[in-house]
C-alpha cells in the first residue's frame, strides 16, 4: 500500500472517529433545553484540534509502521516513507475536487440556515458536519482510486 | 471489472526481457513508488506522457513498444 494511501486512511479513520465522538456528546445534551444554552463551542475546538492531531500522530505511526514492515518482511523500504508520485497526485487532486463540490453543497445548506436565522448552534454544527462529510468524501474518492484505478 | 483505462502495455514482458527486472527496480528507475508500477502493469493507472517516456527508456525502447491503444473503429 501506497504511503499516501495510509495517511488518507488514517485522515479517514480519525475523521470518522472524532466526529462521531463530538457528534455523540452534543447531540446528547439536545434534550437537556433549550440549544442555544448547549455549550458545543468547547467541545468542536476540541474536536478539530483532536482531528488534526490524531492525523499527524497516526501519520507519524504509518510511516514507523512502513519502516518496521520493510525491516521484518523485505517488502519495500523506508525510502516509501513520504514518497510521493504522479499517481498520489492525480489521486489527490481527484478526491479534493470531489470533497470540494461535496463541501459547497453543504455550505449552500448552511447558507440557508443562516438566512432562515437558524439558531447559532444549528449553522456551526452544519457547518462542521459539512467539512466532516467533505473530508470523509474526499477520501473515500482517493480509495477507491488507489484500490480501482482510474 | 471495467478496467479503468484503455492503454495496454507490455511492462511485464519487457521486464522479464531485461534479466528480470523487478517492478521494485522499475520503479527505483522512474522515481515512482512500487505499487504505481503495478497498477500501470495491472491497467488501472495511465501514466503521464513524460513517465511513459522514462520507461520507455528504462528499457531502450520506443514508446509504442511499452504502450498500446486500440485503433478506433470507423
Amino acid at each position: 500500500m501506497p504511503f499516501e494511501e495510509k495517511v488518507t486512511w488514517v485522515s479517514a479513520v480519525v475523521s470518522v472517529f472524532v466526529s462521531a465522538v463530538y457528534f455523540s456528546v452534543v447531540g446528547g445534551q439536545l434534550d437537556s433545553g433549550p440549544v442555544s444554552e448547549i455549550a458545543y463551542q468547547r467541545w468542536m475546538l476540541i474536536a478539530v484540534v483532536a482531528t488534526i492531531a490524531m492525523t499527524i500522530v497516526g501519520s507519524i505511526m504509518a510511516g514507523i509502521g512502513t519502516g518496521i514492515s520493510a525491516e521484518i518482511t523485505g517488502k519495500g523500504s523506508v525510502d516509501d516513507i513520504g514518497l510521493k508520485d504522479e499517481r498520489d497526485e492525480h489521486i489527490n487532486r481527484r478526491g479534493e475536487r470531489v470533497g470540494y463540490y461535496v463541501a459547497s453543497v453543504g455550505a449552500l445548506g448552511v447558507l440557508a440556515l443562516a438566512m432562515l436565522r437558524f439558531d447559532q448552534f444549528w449553522i456551526a454544527n452544519a457547518l462542521y458536519l459539512t467539512f466532516v462529510v467533505g473530508g470523509l468524501v474526499s477520501s473515500a474518492v482517493k480509495l477507491v482510486a488507489y484500490r480501482r484505478g482510474f | 471489472m471495467v478496467k479503468p483505462t484503455r492503454v495496454s502495455n507490455s511492462i511485464r514482458s519487457l521486464r522479464f526481457a531485461a534479466g528480470e527486472m523487478t517492478q521494485a527496480e522499475l520503479a527505483d528507475r522512474v522515481h515512482v513508488t512500487r505499487q504505481t508500477i503495478i497498477a500501470i502493469e495491472q491497467g488501472r493507472y495511465s501514466p503521464s506522457l513524460e513517465m511513459a517516456f522514462q520507461i520507455a527508456n528504462v528499457f531502450g525502447v520506443p514508446l509504442h513498444d511499452v504502450f498500446h491503444y486500440p485503433e478506433e473503429e470507423s
